[in-house]
């Protein structure tokens, strides 16, 4: 029998805002997968967001669902799983959301190893506002903004996380749709900030702009620059030249905030020193 | 029993209101000179099974106490100007989400880094225009240890009231002295609660104006599902750009405040029935204007203190009143002039309002005010 969406999407929702050949669906069903596997009571389960494209996930999903702030989901989702611990919080965003004007949050989130997932999609481009450029993209791409080429170099948005202290951290792609729900729902269970990825694609500002002639051959470019972790113990570095690593990244255990808090409360009254 | 007495700063008996009144989390960023607030705070509220915790900056501190808040709980922060600047985006929010919240504001000198030590009472106008866009507003500015304790406690009652935040704003002066303050017993003061839906989850929605212009707020994680957004929303907490619902939306955000004026303003009128000079102040200004006013009284001036506690919703129609019996107003403040425009905006011309303002760090000297009074009586 064909997987049930509907029971995760809320009634009347839909249609999404999301141009054709965008891939921020194929995140969202991978989301839906994950949760389903992992079992998440949708009444127990904050969904927040920032501002941009990806940021309007959120209202499509029949959770507690927080749209905020442009670049403030992880700071509005801290507030949210500290007050109440035994939420799942689940974050997503753009890469713009997350990593320019949302980066201070970002980081420290990670650092604080508090136990919650985000997925950043990561379609290297600021899509709702027109195609500017963002801190991932990729040196002399255009973009609105960057219209003779763009002079900035570009985050490695896994490598940022775990540098800030994710305990999780993975990356997938659009293209490996069926990966999508198997990262996210390793993530959920860890216990910690965990960090998702999802190379994504934007045809409508960032494929038009960058010479790719269809949704196909940006999602065929997906495809050919993924490398599995494990396949890519095997190559050189030569081989490996362009290639972006997918899979789980990082992983470890460490002490997770809420319960480090718990410790807190506990000595305040009086109890374990 | 004896009620408990303490010699307190004002920072520390605003942490102590938000106890009484049920505060549970705190997030903030160390600023001076509200810092005191957390730092009790970070002691306290464990011991009462509350959360505190110190954000990466002002923005994100604002951003979790809204979360936070959405839980269900009381939630407090605090901060002095620099950081009012940067909490207004999500102040903004908060307003348009209609999530309760309180923000002590300890004023110091500005703009920008200002005088980070010294006092000014130069914040009033961003309380009330800081973040963009039409938004209610609710500002209260004791004049005491005291009242800086009992006013905390009103702050997050209007708060949970009115579904929107409330800023609370002492002056670096009030923020930092000590006096003696009793404490209230429990259930002497008023403490509301946020009214919790009574429907059940399937038949909620966040902004269902069949239960009037504050509909009750659920909260996450008790069962109801709902959207929240920063975007101009529908009554079922979704997103619209359908003229009829913003306009009204807008206009019902703005109104749960201007309708109940009345419930929200307080003040004090000292010796102003027969007075023909009437000192308009606030916070520390006005202990300096009451014993301008005692003296001036022994000297024959017929002066009277309208000392603010609420300063927005701003008591227009009372002033305009008296504005009708007096020869002249002083409004002494450490701004240049803006409770001055405010009292001039509201009372028709009808009496000059002359102004003392300090923006050197200096409090307004009662001597100030009482050659003022003699020069315009």
């Amino acid at each position: 029998m064909a997987f049930d969406y509907d029971k995760y999407i809320r009634p009347g929702k839909l249609p999404h805002i999301w141009c054709p050949g965008c891939g921020h669906g194929i995140v969202m069903k991978g989301l839906i997968r994950a949760i389903d596997t992992v079992g998440l009571k949708k009444e127990n389960t904050a969904i927040v967001s920032g501002i941009g494209c990806a940021s309007r996930l959120p209202g499509y999903m029949d959770c507690c669902t927080l749209h905020t702030a442009h670049g403030r989901a992880a700071a509005f989702a801290t507030g949210v799983k500290m007050a109440k611990p035994e939420m799942n919080v689940i974050l997503v965003g753009g890469d713009g959301d997350g990593t320019a004007i949302g980066g201070n949050h970002f980081i420290h989130a990670c650092r604080r190893n508090i136990d919650m997932t985000y997925i950043i999609m990561n379609n290297k481009i600021y899509g709702m506002t027109g195609g500017q450029f963002s801190p991932a993209t990729p040196t002399g791409a255009k973009a609105s903004t960057t219209p003779y080429g763009n002079p900035d170099p570009a985050f490695d948005i896994a490598k940022l996380a775990i540098g800030a202290g994710a305990t999780f951290v993975a990356r997938g792609t659009a293209y490996h749709a069926t990966q999508i729900d198997k990262l996210i729902a390793e993530a959920i269970q860890h216990k910690g900030f965990s960090v998702v990825e999802i190379l994504d694609d934007c045809p409508t500002t960032y494929g038009r702009r960058n010479k790719y002639k269809s949704v196909i051959e940006m999602m065929n470019h997906l495809k050919e620059v993924a490398v599995p972790v494990k396949a890519a113990e095997k190559m050189t570095s030569e081989q490996l030249q362009g290639k972006v690593l997918t899979g789980v990244l990082y992983k470890e255990d460490k002490p997770e905030y809420c319960e480090q808090y718990a410790k807190v409360i506990e000595r305040a009254q009086g109890g374990a020193k | 029993m004896a009620k408990k007495v303490a010699f307190l700063q004002g920072n520390e008996a605003a942490a102590h209101g938000a106890l009484y009144a049920g505060c549970k989390f705190f997030a903030g960023y160390p600023i001076t000179p509200s810092t005191e607030v957390a730092e009790v705070l970070s002691a306290e509220l464990p011991k009462v099974g509350g959360k505190f915790i110190q954000m990466e900056d002002e923005i994100g501190a604002m951003a979790a106490l809204i979360g936070a808040s959405l839980t269900g709980l009381k939630v407090l922060t605090s901060t002095s100007g620099p950081g009012l600047s940067l909490k207004q985006e999500n102040i903004g929010y908060a307003c348009i989400a209609e999530v309760p919240c309180v923000i002590v504001n300890v004023m110091r000198g500005g703009p920008s880094t200002g005088m980070p030590t010294g006092p000014s009472q130069s914040d009033i106008m961003c309380a009330k225009w800081g973040t963009h866009g039409d938004h209610p507003a609710i500002c209260l500015v004791p004049a005491s240890v005291q009242e800086l304790f009992e006013e905390t406690v009103r702050a997050f009652n209007l708060a949970e009231k009115y579904r929107t935040p409330v800023m609370i704003m002492p002056d670096e002066i009030v923020g930092h002295m000590r006096e003696r303050i009793v404490f209230p017993e429990p259930g002497e003061l008023e403490v509301i609660d946020r009214t919790a839906p009574s429907v059940p989850p399937e038949q909620y929605k966040p902004y269902d104006t069949q239960f009037g212009d504050i509909p009750p707020l659920a909260a996450f994680g008790s069962g109801y599902k709902f959207h929240v957004t920063g975007l101009n929303k529908m009554q079922d907490g979704f997103p619209t750009t359908k003229a009829s619902i913003v306009q009204a939306e807008e206009e019902r955000q703005v109104r749960k405040v201007e309708a109940n004026k009345a419930d929200i303003m307080k003040w004090e009128e000292y010796l102003c029935d027969d007075a023909d000079v009437i000192v308009v102040a606030f916070g520390s200004t006005s202990r300096s204007a009451r014993f301008a006013v005692n003296e001036a009284r022994k000297q024959g001036i017929k002066a009277g203190l309208f000392r603010l506690i609420t300063f927005w919703p701003f008591p227009e129609e009372r002033l305009l009143a008296l504005s009708k019996q007096v020869k002249a107003f002083i409004t002494p403040e450490m701004n240049l002039g803006m409770c001055n425009g405010v009292v001039k905006g509201c009372i028709e011309g009808n009496a000059p309002v002359h102004g003392i303002y300090h923006v050197d760090g200096e409090p307004v000297n009662p001597n100030e005010i009482l050659d003022k009074m003699k020069e315009v009586k």
